[in-house]
């Protein structure tokens, strides 16, 4: 299973450096057609290059950091029984450690929902976990400052929280008339 | 260097400084997994900066305003959702392409509704999110959560 994921990863990659090149090749191209523009594609793309750069490794560095000190065991011990506004805060704050990918977050959402978590929480966890990691934050807050990137931080964990609750009552409704439905069958064939 | 770029690398040399005191071997491990995973953006990171440099050079302001600027309103913001949640960009890329579209007239609602969209949908990875967490329970979370994308965009846009 791992080895797997190693040969699509590199498989990936492999395919992202093929990519640049065709960039590459399409843009001297273009500049060709171009040329008096090369200088200011080249002074655009430099001033992101370096700002990104910049930062680029010292976050790598903390996600690295984060994934290795922070096992997937610690996040279903935090969050497995918490609940109420604590439960909603603990599932924002750990769903935002940089521990990896979206897809690492479902199966360990999936083993939360049956150990008995509120589906509450697993929303919110989630959702933190796409959109709130704290590396993102960081990056936003170097492109976009500070303002933008604190409101839309409150905003989003306000609104992913209203959805969580929301998505809880749907299910657990849903649930309900579920297991109503089995109980008069049941019931009919006694 | 801006304080931002600051902040960021003193964050790191802390978790480095602390990791160190730890445990020597799990430090290691840690900067090799930041190794790799720095290489396998770092494409990604050149061709989105490639893609500013020409977006700025060639589309004129005036015509990047007139689909998501203030006067393209909700139908604007709408549309740039809708193009952030269907694109598979690494979240970290969304900020620098979403600072360039705003510096060249794309309206604040319009930017926050792209990286909002951009991070909350997987549409890519919605396959797997259904089969560990159900049907009902994936497809509400990805369907909810651009309603409140658009939402969160637009309350920036009066606000900023």
């Amino acid at each position: 299973m791992k080895e797997d994921m190693k040969q699509k990863q590199r498989k990936a990659m492999i395919r992202d450096y093929a990519l640049l090149g065709i960039a590459l090749i399409i843009t001297v191209a273009i500049l060709l057609v171009f040329p008096d523009r090369l200088d200011t594609v080249t002074t655009v793309s430099w001033e992101y290059f370096t700002e990104m750069m910049l930062i680029l490794p010292a976050v790598m560095v903390i996600m690295g950091f984060f994934a290795v000190w922070v096992s997937g065991e610690t996040v279903m011990k935090y969050l497995g029984k918490t609940s109420g506004i604590k439960g909603i805060l603990l599932s924002v704050f750990i769903g935002a450690l940089p521990m990896g990918p979206l897809y690492i977050a479902f199966p360990i959402a999936a083993a939360l929902i049956k150990k008995g978590a509120r589906i509450a929480n697993i929303i919110v966890f989630l959702s933190a976990w796409a959109c709130i990691k704290l590396p993102q934050e960081l990056v936003e807050l170097q492109f976009l400052g500070l303002e933008f990137m604190a409101l839309r931080l409150v905003l989003t964990i306000i609104f992913v929280t209203i959805m969580g609750l929301f998505i809880e009552r749907v299910i657990e409704r849903g649930d309900k008339k579920e297991t109503k439905f089995v109980g008069g069958k049941s019931g009919a064939s006694v | 260097m801006s304080s931002t770029a600051i902040v960021i690398n003193v964050l790191a040399g802390g978790c480095l400084v602390f990791a160190l005191s730890k445990d020597r071997a799990k430090t290691k491990q840690s900067l090799k997994i930041a190794a790799r995973s720095f290489f396998r953006i770092l494409p990604t990171v050149l061709i989105i900066i490639i893609l500013i440099g020409l977006l700025l050079t060639f589309v004129p302001p005036s015509e990047i305003s007139r689909f998501v600027g203030e006067q393209s309103g909700f139908v604007g913001v709408l549309l740039v959702g809708l193009l952030g949640a269907v694109l598979h960009i690494p979240a970290l890329l969304s900020f620098p392409l979403a600072a360039s579209i705003l510096k060249s007239g794309a309206s604040v609602a319009a930017t926050a509704a792209f990286i909002t969209t951009l991070t909350m949908i997987g549409t890519v990875t919605l396959p797997l999110e259904i089969k560990e967490l159900g049907k009902k329970m994936a497809l509400l979370r990805n369907g909810l959560s651009f309603v409140i994308a658009i939402a969160i965009a637009l309350i920036i846009g009066v606000i900023l």
